[in-house]
């Protein structure tokens, strides 16, 4: 039996996606099925005065036309799910349709549902809205400011929630020998998912059950929050998520279009089915990031980093979305010190609202806005006190004896060896020899930059204790099913709900290599609360670690019941069997053998089991994690920068991460590469604009620049393997490590780039037109 | 993303698409269907009828005859890129073309689409008015030429009467001792460029020709470089001036930073270092 864990096997789902077989959500048709379109708002804050639907019911093919105040007593709010403690959270009232007031840009005011979804359209053109626009803030710290208009009439100053962690640290700040203080833009980001949003949902009539199939990354949280929205209990209602095209945290929330379609699937006893456009994808789906940052550090001359500091305006959007508060709250504020041993840190976040689209988790949700934060602000510090950014970094990167670290707020860093990873990433680059060619070629007018990024992340979300220490509305564990089939074939169901990150391939290798039998014997099943029956779902890089967790303890189970088995048809005791590659054998006799394949049979035959044995092989297995993971690493960029036009060139991209235990390189590396890409498009291209009444400038792929292929280097990439001991299989994750570690390495490698001309920082992303007006501004053009 | 009801014909001759033009009042023809579709999609265009010319006989086809290159308005930017007669008689089209968009774009896409079209920001414009090409037209009044230093009057704009067809574009042979370039700065998300330079150097250098696209709201020729670099004689010494003369020249607008013309003389200079250095 060939080792398969560490291998990099194909994903074994690619046979379908890349051939067109996958099903996505949008790919179905049941019988009978119409179509749903909805109305939304052209204006990013209004009084709704009156809707008309009597033009748009009377076209052909219309069923019926729905506005807010058809729904507004027979659904419930749609809720957040996230509510950090003594925070003084308010909540946001927030209708499937909206009703009397519109509060961004892509609210729903009605629903059309058609026979065909251009009849749907078409109908939807004629719906007549009356608005009587309002003033819009879209602006996360001038909305708090007096007399701006309020966003929600319960939410004074537009303040949502304030948070705070760690103490006052006035003191600290007083006495340090330097300060350094700055403010960044973490500009807001547009996910952009392959595919867009869909849902279609059918009710049966006979058994009163509602089947959802909806893009989701969490079928079960969808089925929780439905479930109170529609008034249908868990155990008649049946979320499904099929293939799902990438959400990056974006099909984590529950969203009024799944809401409506349901409601309307009891309403008119047909299947309907919603699919969003591009075009509303980019209005109506979650954003990422937007914050303001007020950042200060202190330290020592000598560049010993003592205290770092934030106070965050935290732009939420018009409502509080599914995990929107938990972003940038507990998973940005408790990790602002990143991988430095950093003895006082604070941080202060305003989570606000404004007249824009709703801002939820997007690919390493609030520790990028953490690491950003941290990463150049050692290096805003190392240039002050005219150290090396890598000198700063090795004096205070957390010791590799330190492990179990626990940071300033109480976070327990698992293990690592930072120092580790920048070594091997220093050596990668030659850095002696770069720093001296960047030196020779400023002299020619070149200008070429470095820039550092040795981060650590917090991930594997995570113990459920602690989900519920910090306002999550749910636990953080996670289920899985092994069944052995009686010819010793497996279904495997886990409550993890994997969306493009391969894990049909991955965990497949994990219970091949443990069952020792073929990969290709395995089928990974996800994705449906009626065939699994609990989980918490796909996101915080948490499916591997804890979903993989409860599938290695679930094959454990299987293993052992087998091995009563096997010892009772080998006639020896238990202790005395030994499994290894799909083999149970008597101790010091392996002749005296018998398959896993046999023993399953016999355990389905049930002939012959020992006493207390119950018929049949499978396991289950509800894990919950010990601990959150902390993958880490040293990241490194070169650019060059043309100062005639203010173009970036990315010249060398290095990445050393270190994920624990890996099972599949493959996978890691496309993990790793799309996370960097990501990561770079924020540093450089992303950054969603609207305007002073609350448009978005950046409404559609024409001017949302997100990154090509093209637009990179090979990305050189190098790991250490340090296990995380909170879980058995001492892995730590790797979906998010890049887009968090990379955007900081950029901006970095930049301003170094930029230094002769005294520039010190530019707002993200750094567009060629940015950093050319910066440099005649600098310079008045050399 | 989903257009509003629309009648759709097939015509097969150019005549009849001219009498389908006529008889309504929001008649839209359709060849690649890469810029109409889109909009029709977007419902920003929402034509009573759709008339196919993509099987019109006439319309298809690269010839030369005297000189002068007649593309037919149907072919498709793969076509004009890979066209051995438009590679050796027009170079600079073959380069233009090759550079629109991405692979499937330049499978549907056609020359005349674009042409028609006339987004402000498409490549073509640049290397039909640098090549002083014409437009040969169809319409009630039978047949005309239209030169193209007067066929783009606004963005999306054309001099193409309401009921008139573009047939094929005319591009004069260039010059057998002539070198090109057709330099683009792709916008990172749209891929249209920001700023494209098409420009030649022929006739022993008495022939510099230059049209800039992109940056205003309609292609231009940067005519004051022209005559600085036929005078001057295209060298490295002349080149900086005439970046310098096109850039003060050109008509963009909304130029704030002063961005715009820095990328003129930024990619005017580079076109042309271009150009000479592909002369040896
Ligand atoms: C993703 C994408 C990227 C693109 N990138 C670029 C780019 O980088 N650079 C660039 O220049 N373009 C780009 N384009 C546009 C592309 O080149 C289009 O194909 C072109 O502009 C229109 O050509 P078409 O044949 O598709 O025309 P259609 O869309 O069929 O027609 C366009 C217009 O011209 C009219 N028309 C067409 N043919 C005639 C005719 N013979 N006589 C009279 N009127 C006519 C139509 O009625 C219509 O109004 C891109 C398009 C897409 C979808």
């Amino acid at each position: 039996m060939p080792q398969v864990m560490g291998q990099a096997l194909k994903r074994h789902e690619d046979i379908r996606l890349i051939r067109g077989r996958g099903q996505y959500t949008d790919d179905m048709t049941l019988p009978g099925m119409v179509y749903a379109k909805m109305v939304r708002s052209p204006y990013a804050h209004a009084k709704i005065l009156s809707v008309d639907t009597q033009a748009a019911q009377a076209m052909p093919g219309v069923l019926a036309v729905f506005t807010g105040q058809d729904t507004k007593d027979e659904l419930g709010l749609i809720p957040t799910a996230w509510i950090p403690p003594n925070s003084d959270l308010k909540m946001t009232p927030h209708p499937a349709l909206a009703f009397d007031t519109v509060r961004y840009v892509g609210d729903a005011v009605a629903v059309v549902i058609a026979e065909t979804p251009y009849q749907a359209q078409d109908a939807a053109d004629q719906v007549q809205v009356q608005y009587q626009p309002l003033e819009a803030v879209v602006h996360p710290r001038e909305a708090v400011e007096d007399g701006r208009p309020q966003v929600h009439e319960e939410i004074d100053h537009n303040i949502a929630f304030h948070w705070t962690v760690g103490p006052d640290l006035d003191a600290v700040f007083q006495q340090a020998e330097v300060v350094v203080r700055h403010e960044f833009r973490q500009q807001r980001l547009i996910p952009n998912a392959m595919e867009p949003r869909a849902a279609l949902a059918q009710y049966n009539n006979a058994t009163d059950e509602l089947t959802v199939w909806v893009t989701t990354q969490n079928p079960h949280i969808h089925r929780f929050l439905l479930s109170g929205i529609l008034g249908i209990p868990e155990h008649k209602l049946r979320v499904v998520a099929i293939d799902v095209g990438g959400g990056f945290g974006s099909k984590i929330a529950c969203y009024p279009d799944e809401v409506v379609a349901s409601w309307a699937a009891r309403k008119l006893h047909r299947p309907v089915k919603w699919t969003e456009t591009r075009q509303e994808n980019f209005l109506i789906t979650s954003h990422g990031r937007d914050h303001v940052q007020e950042v200060e550090l202190a330290g020592t001359r000598d560049g010993q980093i003592q205290a770092i500091r934030v106070k965050a305006y935290s732009n939420l959007g018009a409502y509080l979305s599914t995990a929107g508060p938990g972003v940038p709250t507990i998973l940005f504020g408790l990790i602002i010190n990143g991988a430095y041993n950093i003895p006082h840190a604070s941080a202060d976040v305003y989570g606000v609202v404004t007249n824009t689209t709703p801002v939820d988790a997007y690919r390493g949700a609030g520790r990028p806005e953490a690491t950003y934060l941290i990463e150049r602000m050692v290096d805003l510090y190392a240039r002050e006190i005219q150290m090396d950014p890598v000198a700063v970094r090795e004096k205070n990167l957390v010791q590799a004896e330190a492990f179990p670290y626990t940071n300033p707020f109480g976070l327990q860093y698992d293990s690592g060896n930072y120092q580790g990873t920048l070594k091997i990433a220093l050596d990668m680059l030659d850095y002696p020899k770069l720093r001296e060619e960047q030196a020779a070629l400023r002299k020619d007018g070149k200008y070429i930059g470095i820039g550092w990024s040795t981060y650590v992340e917090m991930c594997g979300l995570g113990p459920s204790e602690v989900a519920g220490a910090v306002g999550f509305q749910g636990g953080l564990w996670e289920s899985a099913t092994v069944r052995v089939h009686p010819t010793g074939k497996v279904t495997v169901f886990t409550g993890a709900s994997p969306h493009g990150q391969g894990e049909e391939t991955t965990f497949a290798q994990i219970v091949g290599q443990e069952l020792g039998i073929p990969v290709d014997d395995i089928e990974i099943v996800h994705g449906d609360t009626a065939r699994i029956s609990m989980g918490w779902g796909t996101y915080g890089s948490r499916t591997t670690a804890v979903g993989g967790g409860a599938i290695h303890l679930a094959t454990q189970k299987v293993i052992e019941k087998a091995k009563k088995i096997a010892a009772h048809k080998l006639e020896v005791s238990e202790s005395d069997v030994v499994f290894e590659d799909g083999m149970f054998s008597v101790s010091g006799v392996p002749d005296r053998q018998v398959s896993f394949q046999a023993v399953t049979l016999d355990a389905y035959l049930a002939w012959s089991l020992p006493e207390g044995v119950e018929p049949a092989l499978e396991g289950t297995a509800f894990y919950d994690p010990k601990n959150f993971t902390y993958p880490f690493g040293a990241h490194v960029a070169v650019v060059s920068v043309d100062p005639d036009t203010g173009d970036i060139h990315l010249m060398r991209y290095i990445a050393v991460d270190d994920i624990g235990n890996i099972i599949n390189p493959m996978i890691v590396e496309g993990q790793i590469h799309g996370g960097l890409v990501q990561g770079i498009g924020q540093a450089l291209y992303e950054g969603a604009e609207y305007d002073a009444e609350g448009q978005l400038l950046t409404g559609s792929l024409l001017d949302y620049a997100m990154p090509k292929a093209r637009f990179f280097p090979r990305f050189e990439t190098a790991h250490t393997v340090t296990p995380s001991p909170h879980n058995p299989l001492g892995v730590k994750g790797v979906g998010e490590t890049g887009a968090i570690a990379s955007t900081p390495a950029i901006v970095n490698a930049v301003m170094d780039a930029l230094h002769p001309f005294g520039i010190r920082d530019l707002p993200m992303p750094l567009t060629p037109e940015k950093v050319w007006q910066a440099i005649q501004q600098n310079q008045g053009g050399r | 993303m989903l257009t509003a009801p629309f009648e759709f014909r097939r015509a097969s001759t150019v005549n009849e698409a001219s009498d389908l033009l006529q008889q309504g009042t929001e008649v839209k023809l359709l060849a690649g269907g890469h810029s109409l579709l889109p909009l029709m999609k977007l419902r920003l265009a929402a034509p009573e009828m759709v008339v196919d010319i993509s099987g019109i006989p006439e319309l298809h086809g690269v010839s030369v005859h005297d000189g002068v290159v007649t593309v037919g308005a149907m072919t498709r930017h793969v076509e004009v890129a890979q066209n051995p007669v438009i590679q050796a008689e027009a170079p600079l089209l073959s380069k233009t073309a090759a550079v629109i968009g991405d692979v499937q774009v330049r499978n549907r896409g056609t020359i005349g689409g674009s042409l028609c079209h006339a987004d402000s920001a498409a490549d073509l414009p640049a290397a039909v008015l640098a090549l002083d090409a014409q437009m040969v037209v169809s319409g009630p009044d039978g047949i005309r030429k239209i030169p193209a230093s007067e066929f783009f009057v606004a963005p999306f704009v054309t001099a193409l009467g309401a009921r008139e067809v573009l047939m094929a574009v005319e591009v004069p042979a260039m010059p057998s001792d002539a070198a090109s370039t057709y330099l683009k700065r792709p916008h990172p998300a749209s891929g249209y460029p920001v700023i494209g330079v098409a420009c030649w150097v022929g006739n022993g250098g008495t022939s510099v020709k230059m049209a800039i696209t992109g940056i205003g709201s309609t292609a231009f020729r940067a005519v004051e470089a022209e005559a600085y670099l036929t005078e001057q004689g295209v060298n490295a010494s002349s080149i900086g001036e005439a970046a310098r003369l096109a850039a003060v020249h050109a008509p963009v607008e909304d130029d704030v930073t002063g961005y715009k013309r820095q990328l003129v003389n930024v990619y005017v200079s580079r076109a042309l270092h271009q150009t000479m250095a592909g002369k040896d």
